[in-house]
């Protein structure tokens, strides 16, 4: 597969097109209806929880949140195939593979209402923490390689970024390490078109980001990131390359950010609507529907009488999360170090009596 | 006069320089077609086009690095950091080739180049979106670090910092960019660099601040003069070069000096003040000088935030504390 889509050729890797049908047979990953099922259902689930998020913000009930809207194929064929021993390091728009590895709604709800806690969590193993500065955390993932080939574990590195994170520095020095070390990374660029208002086009001169492989002699492919079959197949590829010690491959997803940069973004101010509404008919749970109505699969009324279900679990989370209560004090001050030093522990001493000479004051 | 906030004032500053001089360009992440993500640079690639108003790609090493070629090449690029907490890939070349570029050249060539950053907390942000690490720059040999408390104050010193020929980091308070308006002049005026400004006078003790934390002092001063307290208050404007002789004949006076930042505690700009005190007026100290800063942790997420901002009631709890001592 990455040879017959040699980035240098900048074919599009596909495998049902907008109509969910199978246009390239051969490459059809084999996935039993019921695995299918799941998959689709999860990606329903992640974008029913993304869009009552964007409107809890709206409420004012959750701080600035970057919606994964339209981007949900990528992440879901991720945590598909993704296993418990795998690590997942993620940027900021990956909802759907977070899930997958264990991390729970409740968590991210409690991440985007500005608490931290919304980082610790309690099921999910080998899974960072998301990162804000852009591509910073693709490095982490080599490093992690590093220690999976140095361990002889059979285990693979899944990270992301987006295309605008092609330009930091960064990603070339990670890509460039993992190629060097030839570890088990695979890297996810996910191509949403814009890096905030800025789209591809202006981050590189490039045809693609997939070709970027090629300059540090890595595997490397580019994917219709809303199909699918073709984001499965690709993932499942680059895992066994990865798994065979020919890793890290590189694998730029093409998708369309149908939301936001994030709650406070404007799109509007520079994109246009025939723009969106030519992507419309590319959106990833769309065209696997189509694929699976027409499997008999799957049908209108069923996904009709499911979404009540999942809006329901959405809110009983995020209500969990809006009733976690006030932020203790000492949550400011006992996670710097292994251990606190004298001279922390005396500022939090000192707040300690601002707050009682406060709490006088103020009656 | 025109009533405006800071961004409208920060934004009437790039227009005049821009009209003015051929050499002034201005780019970052997405401050062209958009303008902004505070909306700061908004109509100026319009109104002065796509090679002078430009969106870059997203590497912050790649925007000061490229800044750099430009000034040494004779431009005055004023480039955008998107905030504070992203300009640490770009540390390398501010630290390493902008501040170092006329002394390693033994002043054949200079850096003529502002960075301009959004900086503080207050407003409910995303995890490193809400850093003031002024004193990190402070601590740079060839920087200068300026930040502007009020609109009039932000126009008249950034049209300083774009005339400058040292490399000036811009440091823009986000909390109070729409928060005050004033009337501030029309057309082109300037505020020295390196001059501090006292914006009440007071007897007991002086308090010295800058940038957002400013309006907060001055919530503190309603508190302290129901308490018969007089305070002075500094707004230092310039954080390097330090206007010592402002603080020091202040000190003086008033025997007692309180600074508030909202940068961390340890190695803070509060301590490089209370050492210019007790330099400067040591004879003249009643109390110890005291510092309401943040504390030496991560600035928390929002729903924690409050527990290290500088609120009122901190600044006013050492207030009464100094005037006790």
């Amino acid at each position: 597969m990455f040879n017959e889509y040699n980035p240098i050729d900048n074919k599009v890797f596909q495998i049902i097109d907008d109509k969910g049908k199978v246009i390239n047979k051969a490459m059809m990953p084999a996935v039993s209806d019921e695995k299918l099922l799941k998959a689709y259902k999860d990606m329903l689930f992640a974008r029913t929880a993304d869009l009552q998020i964007v409107s809890y913000q709206r409420q004012g009930r959750i701080y600035t949140y970057p919606p994964n809207y339209g981007q949900e194929a990528i992440s879901g064929a991720v945590g598909a195939i993704i296993g418990d021993n795998d690590w997942l390091v993620p940027a900021f728009r990956e909802m759907g593979a977070m899930l997958a590895k264990g991390v729970t709604l409740k968590e991210l709800f409690l991440y985007f209402m500005g608490y931290e806690d919304g980082s610790k969590f309690q099921n999910a193993k080998k899974t960072l923490p998301i990162s804000v500065p852009i591509a910073s955390q693709l490095l982490h993932a080599a490093g992690i390689g590093y220690e999976i080939k140095y361990n002889k574990k059979d285990e693979v590195v899944f990270a992301f970024v987006g295309d605008g994170g092609t330009s930091e520095g960064d990603f070339h020095e990670a890509v460039n390490f993992a190629g060097v070390w030839k570890v088990p990374v695979v890297f996810i660029i996910q191509n949403n078109q814009y890096g905030i208002s800025t789209p591809t086009r202006m981050q590189t001169a490039s045809e693609s980001l997939a070709i970027k492989a090629v300059a540090y002699g890595v595997k490397g492919i580019k994917v219709d990131g809303n199909d699918y079959f073709a984001m499965y197949k690709a993932v499942e590829e680059s895992v066994k390359a990865c798994k065979n010690g020919e890793g890290p491959v590189l694998i730029e997803a093409v998708t369309y950010r149908k939301g936001a940069h994030t709650t406070s973004d404007d799109p509007t101010k520079y994109r246009t609507k025939e723009e969106e509404q030519q992507w419309e008919s590319k959106d990833p749970l769309r065209r696997l529907k189509l694929y699976l109505e027409a499997k008999k699969l799957w049908s209108e009324k069923e996904e009709e009488k499911i979404i009540p279900q999942y809006k329901e679990e959405v809110d009983r989370q995020f209500i969990e999360a809006e009733n976690y209560g006030p932020y203790p004090k000492e949550d400011v001050f006992k996670y710097l170090y292994a251990e606190m030093p004298d001279d922390l522990k005396e500022q939090e001493k000192e707040y300690e009596r601002f707050l009682q000479w406060k709490a006088s004051k103020v009656k | 006069m025109k009533i405006m906030n800071m961004v409208n004032a920060i934004n009437d500053a790039l227009d005049i320089k821009l009209a003015e001089d051929k050499s002034v360009i201005v780019y970052g992440e997405d401050v062209g077609v958009e303008g902004g993500v505070f909306r700061v640079t908004e109509g100026l690639q319009q109104k002065y086009g796509v090679e002078r108003v430009f969106d870059s790609p997203l590497a912050e090493s790649g925007i000061v690095g490229t800044a750099i070629g430009m000034a040494v090449a004779g431009m005055r690029p004023v480039v955008e950091m998107q905030f504070c907490g992203f300009v640490y890939p770009a540390f390398n070349q501010i630290i390493s080739h902008a501040a170092r570029m006329r002394n390693r050249s033994r002043g054949q060539l200079e850096t003529p180049m502002v960075i301009r950053m959004p900086y503080g907390g207050g407003i409910n942000a995303l995890e490193h979106h809400s850093e003031s690490m002024e004193a990190i720059f402070g601590h740079i040999p060839g920087l200068k670090v300026v930040a502007p408390s009020t609109p009039h104050d932000a126009k008249g010193m950034l049209i300083s910092a774009i005339e400058s020929n040292d490399t000036i980091l811009f440091m823009e308070p986000k909390r109070i960019y729409r928060a005050i308006k004033q009337e501030v002049a029309d057309g082109k005026f300037t505020i020295p660099l390196g001059k501090a400004n006292v914006l009440a006078q007071g007897k007991d003790v002086t308090i010295v601040s800058f940038g957002a934390m400013i309006r907060e002092v001055q919530k503190a001063m309603v508190m302290a003069k129901e308490a018969g307290i007089s305070v002075e208050l500094i707004d230092l404007r310039s954080i390097y070069p330090i206007d010592r002789e402002t603080i020091a004949k202040s000190v003086r006076k008033t025997g007692r000096i309180i600074t508030v930042t909202e940068g961390p505690k340890s190695f803070g700009l509060g301590a490089e003040i209370s050492q210019i005190a007790i330099e400067e007026a040591f004879l003249h100290l009643e109390a110890p000088p005291a510092r309401v800063s943040g504390f030496d942790v991560i600035v928390p997420l929002p729903k924690g935030e409050h527990h290290y901002m500088q609120d009122p009631y901190k600044i006013f709890y050492e207030i009464e504390k100094i005037v006790k001592y």
